[in-house]
């Protein structure tokens, strides 16, 4: 007797599953019961199960997507306005109960788990996405032709850096789009040097091509918004005849949930998140900003990094702040830091045990930076090897130590530097020969702790030459 | 090879060729804007420009970028475009 208010039947099956095939006996009596008011809806064999004669084929999982059906068997009851109830699996009170028939699946066992809906399989959420949810993104489709290579399609269009580039599909582009809860069509920002406004999907579509995993992607968003403060200038960093580029350096838990490499080669090739993050940016801001070199990008020779200049700390050593720290975050936070410059150039120095005589060989090579007789122009970044932090840890020193040392190193006297001194046209304005000067601005040194633990190498990555208030400042930004 | 279907990752609202404002037919009468970008010598190569352009007839006002390395302050911008025709930027190197 059919006690219920539902008059409307629907089951979702699959014939891979030993459950939907247990209870082929129960469709029937529902069949019976509820006639052609009883839908039976199958994920992969149509032709399942033999004994039902009326059932409808969902191998294009259509119905099951659009009605969020994760496992099978799933009963459904409604009536002609709203769905009342839904169990899953093979639960005979549930079923009995939803269904109002009080004597339904009298030969059966109580109870059997089912199996998950095809439409759970790996991979299968984004491909459904992308086949029926034609308003989730916005971008414009670009069709192939049948004789077109997808990498080479992408070189032609001109949105890539020179490297082959991952082609931006809409299933691969939804699964990166998976890694935020922003909405697809929020706008992070305009982008320079065109200013045009760009979405989370385009940022997405971006870090597709760099070759990102969808677990960077907060991190690519996160520099996005650290490239577009104010204090970063982009535009002019883009634009300069000079060698910079974005650098990015990566602190916090982050690093080790996404693979970051902070050790061996930390600077190098062969970290699939150091080299897809840093390049994720670039690319943005060649195909949304229109920042194309030989364009509005004048870099006299630019440098390597412009492909992709990111790496992370090593912050195995807790009494040795991180660069986050240093500008005022937490050592729990995840931050990403952006610097603009270039290259880099190493600093040896296998003899020093005593901090002291380190810091003042260090400070001798970073007089170089621009060029030995220009003081308090560019910005540097010191990359303190695991090697040289242990010389400073062993005396006791901290990175503060390692500052203030460094600083006093690094006065010259005016004079010794102004155009014309040691028969060099080029050096300091002739006003600063009475001055005292420091290589760096205040806050223009900036120290990192990176690379493997076996070589006592230091580095340097130099700056903009316009660095400072008139150019670019290191800049921070919180990843989410 | 394929049919498959990829996703723009431009900004879309670049037209395919930018196209440049009309050009002054002729510079007699005209006021033109000499942009200084604050480079070293911009002023002695915009001193030359001014004298070429006042021979020709044309009124000639100066302005001046904070820094080369920064884009013009969008309040110059306005102010170059309510005075003058035409603007001339000194670009430098």
């Amino acid at each position: 007797m059919n006690q219920s208010t539902a008059n409307r039947i629907t089951v979702v099956i699959k014939k891979d599953c030993p459950t939907c095939a247990l209870i082929e006996p129960v469709l029937a009596e529902l069949v019976d019961e509820f006639e052609n008011r009883i839908a039976i809806y199958v994920q992969d064999d149509p032709a399942f199960p033999q004994s039902i004669r009326v059932k409808l084929d969902d191998t294009s999982l259509e119905f099951s997507y659009a009605n969020k059906i994760e496992i099978v068997p799933t009963l459904i009851c409604s009536n002609d306005e709203e769905e009342l109830g839904r169990t899953v699996g093979w639960d005979k009170s549930e079923w009995r109960q939803l269904t109002g028939l009080t004597n339904l699946g009298n030969e059966l066992v109580d109870f059997k788990p089912g199996c998950g809906s095809k439409t759970q399989d790996p991979g299968m959420e984004e491909i459904l996405a992308a086949q029926f949810e034609k308003d989730l993104l916005q971008a414009r489709k670009v069709e192939l032709a049948q004789s077109e290579d997808e990498i080479e399609a992408c070189f032609d269009r001109g949105w890539s850096d020179g490297l082959p580039v991952v082609p931006p599909t809409v299933v691969r582009v939804i699964r990166m789009l998976k890694a935020t809860n922003r909405a697809p069509d929020e706008v992070i920002g305009n982008i320079p040097p065109n200013n045009l406004p760009c979405t989370i999907e385009k940022v997405a579509i971006n870090a597709v091509l760099a070759g990102c995993k969808p677990e960077y992607l907060p991190v690519v968003l996160a520099s996005v918004e650290a490239a577009l403060q104010d204090k970063f200038c982009m535009h002019g960093l883009l634009c300069t005849t000079y060698f910079s580029g974005p650098v990015m350096i990566v602190n916090g838990p982050v690093i080790k949930k996404i693979g970051m490499n902070s050790g061996v080669n930390a600077l190098g090739q062969g970290n699939r998140a150091n080299a897809s993050i840093g390049r994720a940016l670039q690319l943005l801001i060649r195909n949304v900003g229109g920042g194309v070199p030989g364009g509005i990008d004048r870099a006299v020779m630019g440098n390597p990094g412009k492909y992709t200049y990111c790496f992370a700390e090593d912050e195995s050593d807790e009494d040795w702040t991180n660069l986050a720290q240093d500008r005022g975050y937490e050592r729990t936070d995840s931050v990403i830091n952006l610097f603009a410059g270039e290259g880099l150039q190493a600093i040896v120095d296998q003899q020093s045990r005593a901090p002291e005589s380190l810091t003042k060989n260090i400070a001798n090579s970073l007089r170089s930076v621009v060029n030995t007789k220009m003081y308090g122009a560019a910005d540097a970044i010191l990359v303190v090897s695991p090697e040289h932090r242990r010389v400073f840890r062993q005396a006791g020193w901290t990175k503060q130590d390692l500052r203030e040392a460094l600083y006093d190193n690094l006065m010259i006297a005016g004079s010794e530097v102004i155009r014309g001194a040691d028969d060099i046209a080029e050096g300091m304005p002739v006003k600063f020969k009475d001055k005292l000067l420091n290589k760096f601005r205040d806050d223009g040194l900036h120290i990192v702790t990176t690379g493997g633990s076996a070589g006592m190498f230091s580095a340097i990555i130099s700056g903009w030459v316009a660095s400072g208030e008139k150019g670019s400042q290191l800049v921070s930004q919180k990843i989410q | 090879m394929s049919n498959s279907i990829m996703l723009d990752p431009t900004a879309e609202l670049d037209p395919v060729e930018k196209q440049l404002l009309p050009r002054l037919e002729t510079l007699s009468g005209a006021t033109v804007g000499l942009l200084d970008i604050s480079k070293p010598r911009g002023k002695e190569f915009l001193d030359e420009i001014e004298k070429h352009l006042v021979e020709m007839g044309a009124t000639v006002k100066r302005y001046m970028k904070p820094t080369f390395a920064r884009v013009a302050p969008q309040e110059l911008n306005q102010k170059i475009s309510v005075e003058c025709d035409a603007v001339i930027e000194g670009l430098a190197d």
